[in-house]
């Protein structure tokens, strides 16, 4: 307890900021699901948001910004899938993720040279950068409406992927890609709407991210965006409740190290360089001991 | 006659499905031996658990009079298993090898559908299989000090080629191949790892019956040149019943008869199998 | 046909001679200060990091990300080993910690350490990796380079790495002399032959027995093991060496650029690797080279001036500011990622042959034309 305590507004920051990685995780691991592509261009498409915002809001009021922030980024993310995914749809996989690639350097470079390469100071959205006091320890209201939102877009997300017509036919895409195409699931759609919802759902978490952190710079998607793809791997691949625990976790231990805990005898301080090599340490230990995560299926090959 | 390969009460299950339901059979030196039965009935699940690529659930295998392969059910499968002989194996040692290793023993496979190395030719698809064989390590190979090796495997596929009569298109993609030389091109492949048994999955697929013909004596001919032992999976009833030593009949997972091809053509359950059985109501 | 080949084999090698010959001369008229010779240096550096990646992405079929940890691996590796004793115990380089280190190595030992440091973890990384499904070999390598960059400027490791402080006055380009005497050696003839040996090497490796296995294995998994290969062990083999000579290369990246810092081996240099792969020709090795010394000519010469204000006579500073150049390097490869997926090369190699074939098709037209 005393423990807990004393790490507190770690621990608060830690489920915020897993909140945040998992609704970027989600992205992952719908498209992986349906098309088996690690799209290493979600992280961008998450900081584009955020440089959307800054520009933007310095013109516009938030009323008006925020709504047209989410649709510019489910803008770009439909664009992203059918310029440069939808015309590899035959081509071997390799070269679907090498375009992935090719996008992330492509929005990498376009924010390098429009922001000139200089960190934005994000807007303060009212409400949300407010500052509570819970249990002694001072916050953002951010951090405290984060995972409450999570959640309830969790909920959203999976009663319409569960109830509705265009959900069963995602089910049935990832469950089998060509025979759903035989059934007459117009596959592209799918596909589009995959890439709206992930990129909605990074848009939102933008917001949240950036708010807490207070500027974006070309490769502020880089870092959260790997982390949230090893939260969709830790959870199973392809299961979005496993993503969504996946980065929780991610998101706690991460802000436990940074927080202070001395550990081994090197104080918390000396670990702090180390809390972004903490997830892929992380990674690889889940690869060797579960490498189809919580909730993953493994699948077998037909000989 | 000598037992070369052995199978004993292997069973594979996969989740609650099981795909070959204790199997017992044998292959002898020098035989052909034909593995049949309805679509879906294990043949080529059969096939997996003997290369390697599938760990069966349950049993043993024994190639040359050693046991190369043995499993019993354990963990999540322990409580699963739906097959039979459960405890037979219990406590035994595990043994599951990986394909290559089984490749290495001598035992060597085609598959149902034709799996060519795309990118190469007909001369380095064949060449590639060598690779097995080879002594040279990646130091002396890399600096050649392996010239020797490297041309007799050189050699060898040249000798190969001109047997099967491929040596013509040596140089040709190996999928640009018509169907029927892609076919023999595999089983050439195949030959390159110097097997003493070959397992042949279904070779005849997608022939007219001429070329089912040509193929016949095809597989007799290296089963004399090389001193081959053949087990093969196969629907040609004609290819089947002509070039066959012994057969088993598969359906759903169970051997339900074994035999000459005249014991089994008259069998009732292998008639009732294929052609399915009026129901008493 | 035999001779036909060997004619060619021979031709090939007096090619690679003339090139060799260019540079030295080059090196013996123009400024050493010139931008030829940095393109020259690092074009060949950017070939032997291609090679490497395209032997692992291209020839066995694994997709890996790792590359710029690897390089980093082998930079450091390097920069520490030659970092005189004496310097290493003044405060010139080593200014917050004591170095662990306390001895010195010629060039030679440092870049065949550099390589085996990168392969020695490639090798570590490849136990667990290797054994599953490719996907998890690339963000499984793309985290592992992130993770190397982070440890590296861990101030725990500042004996060691200088924490997150520039490594300097290791022996670089400038330093090099001919072996057992103080006669400078041409820096640039230095960097080509380092790299033409390591590309010799890769080379020789996939025309072997081993070589055609990694390309067994790219083309069909399943069948190449059921020929008889087994796969991980000739894929860590593959994923070792690519490391190594990534590691060579990351050592002569630090010759070249004098300075060593973790900073500079971002994803984005990875990124950057694979797009020359991918624009040479995936599983093309004169592809790679040659993409590789376009790449750098465009990007730090011919269209430096996409950066600088002014292109091509057209003054247009709005326009043409800072990062423009890389942005209009990304839509090109885009392009090429879309609509020329085989790249330059395809997966064929430049050979006498062919060009023959491709005058005679030429004269061909032309005397049709007439």
């Amino acid at each position: 307890m005393e423990f807990f305590h004393q790490n507190l507004s770690y621990f608060l920051s830690g489920i915020s900021v897993g909140g945040q990685y998992a609704l970027i995780a989600i992205g992952y691991t719908m498209v992986y699901g349906i098309l088996r592509l690690i799209n290493f261009a979600h992280g961008d498409v998450f900081m584009c948001a955020g440089l959307m915002m800054v520009y933007l809001s310095s013109t516009l009021p938030f009323t008006i910004t925020i709504p047209l922030v989410l649709l510019l980024t489910v803008l770009l993310g439909f664009v992203i899938e059918r310029v440069a995914y939808m015309p590899l749809r035959s081509a071997p996989r390799m070269s679907v993720m090498i375009s992935a690639i090719g996008v992330s350097y492509l929005l990498q470079n376009a924010a390098l040279y429009f922001t000139g390469g200089l960190a934005k100071v994000y807007p303060e959205i009212p409400f949300l950068s407010n500052s509570i006091v819970i249990w002694d320890a001072t916050t953002r209201v951010v951090t405290i409406v984060t995972p409450f939102l999570t959640v309830v877009l969790v909920i959203l997300l999976t009663l319409l992927i569960k109830h509705t017509k265009i959900g069963m036919a995602m089910r049935a895409v990832s469950r089998d890609f060509e025979t759903s195409q035989l059934m007459g699931i117009k596959i592209n759609r799918v596909i589009s709407t995959t890439f709206m919802i992930g990129s909605l759902l990074a848009s939102v978490a933008s917001l949240l991210y950036f708010t807490n952190y207070a500027s974006v710079t070309p490769t502020s998607g880089a870092m959260p965006g790997l982390k949230a793809f090893v939260a969709a791997v830790f959870g199973g691949i392809g299961s979005i409740p496993g993503a969504v625990i996946g980065a929780f976790i991610i998101g706690i231990c991460e802000n436990i190290i940074k927080g202070g805990a001395s550990i081994f005898g090197i104080p918390g301080s000396g670990w702090t360089t180390f809390s972004d090599a903490f997830t892929f340490a992380f990674l690889i230990v889940i690869l060797v001991v579960k490498p189809t995560g919580l909730f993953g299926e493994k699948a077998v090959d037909k000989v | 006659m000598k037992n070369l390969l052995e199978l004993e009460h292997v069973t594979m299950q996969f989740g609650g499905v099981v795909a070959v339901n204790d199997l017992s059979m044998h292959v002898d030196e020098n035989e052909i031996v034909a593995l049949i039965g309805p679509n879906g009935a294990g043949k080529t699940t059969a096939f997996n658990c003997i290369t390697g690529v599938y760990e069966p659930s349950n049993g043993k295998i024994s190639y040359d009079g050693k046991c190369i392969i043995a499993n019993h059910p354990s963990g999540k499968m322990a409580k699963l298993y739906a097959g039979k002989e459960h405890e037979m194996y219990l406590g035994g040692k595990v043994l599951a090898p990986t394909p290559d290793e089984i490749t290495k023993l001598g035992i060597a496979r085609t598959f149902q559908n034709i799996r060519l190395f795309k990118s190469m030719n007909v001369f380095d698809n064949v060449l590639t299989a060598m690779h097995v064989r080879a002594k040279a390590n990646l130091f002396s190979s890399v600096f050649r000090l392996s010239w020797k090796e490297e041309k007799e495997m050189r050699d060898a596929t040249e000798k190969l080629l001109k047997e099967q009569n491929l040596w013509e298109m040596r140089a040709e993609e190996a999928t640009s191949l018509p169907y029927g030389l892609q076919r023999r091109l595999e089983i050439a492949r195949a030959l390159a790892t110097r097997p003493k048994l070959l397992l042949l999955d279904e070779p005849a697929a997608g022939m007219n019956p001429q070329e089912t013909q040509e193929l016949a004596s095809f597989i007799k001919e290296i089963k004399e040149r090389y001193g081959l032992t053949v087990l093969m999976i196969e629907h040609h009833m004609d290819l089947v019943m002509n070039i066959s030593d012994r057969i088993y009949v598969l359906d759903f997972g169970s051997l339900i008869a074994e035999g000459t091809p005249e014991e089994v053509q008259s069998n009732q359950r292998v008639i009732d199998a294929y052609l399915g059985v009026a129901e008493n109501v | 046909m035999e001779k036909e080949k060997r004619n060619n084999l021979i031709m090939t090698f007096i090619a690679i001679a003339l090139v060799y010959l260019v540079v030295f001369i080059l090196e013996l008229t123009l400024r050493p200060t010139s931008i030829v010779f940095t393109v020259l240096r690092k074009g060949a550096i950017y070939s032997l990091v291609a090679v490497s990646m395209n032997l692992l992405n291209g020839f066995t079929g694994l997709f890996s990300l790792g590359q710029a940890g690897f390089m980093l691996l082998g930079a450091y590796t390097y920069a520490i080993l030659t970092i005189p004793t004496e310097v290493k115990q003044s405060d010139r380089v080593y200014r917050y910690y004591d170095a662990v280190i306390n001895f010195d190595t010629g060039v030679f030992v440092a870049l065949i350490a550099a390589g085996l440091v990168a392969a020695f973890f490639a090798f570590l990384i490849g136990l667990p990796v290797l054994r599953l499904k490719s996907d998890y070999l690339a963000i499984a390598t793309l985290g592992f380079a992130e993770i190397i960059r982070a440890i590296f400027q861990w101030d725990v490791l500042g004996p060691l790495t200088n924490g997150a402080n520039l490594l300097r006055e290791f022996k670089d380009l400038s330093r090099i002399t001919l072996p057992f005497s103080d006669i400078p050696f041409p820096p640039t003839l230095f960097v080509f032959i380092v790299a033409g040996v390591c590309i010799l090497l890769v080379v020789l490796l996939i025309n072997s027995s081993y070589g055609r296995a990694f390309k067994a294995i790219r083309d069909d998994e399943v069948a190449a093991e059921a020929m008889g290969i087994n796969l991980f062990k000739h894929k860590e083999m593959s994923f070792v060496i690519s490391s190594f000579f990534a590691g060579i290369s990351g050592a002569l990246l630090a010759m070249f650029q004098y300075t060593v810092q973790a900073q500079q081996f971002r994803t984005m240099l990875t990124y950057e690797i694979l797009l020359i792969v991918v624009i040479g020709g995936i599983g093309s090795i004169s592809g790679s080279c040659i993409a590789s010394f376009l790449y750098i000519a465009l990007s730090e010469w011919w269209l430096r001036g996409l950066d600088m204000g002014t292109f091509l006579g057209i003054n247009a500073p709005e326009l043409f500011r800072s990062g423009f150049r890389r942005l209009v390097f990304s839509v090109i490869i885009m392009i090429i990622v879309l609509f020329f997926s085989k790249g330059i090369m395809g997966d064929k190699e430049i050979s006498f042959e062919r060009m023959k074939h491709l005058f005679r098709k030429k004269r061909k037209a032309k005397g049709a034309d007439a």
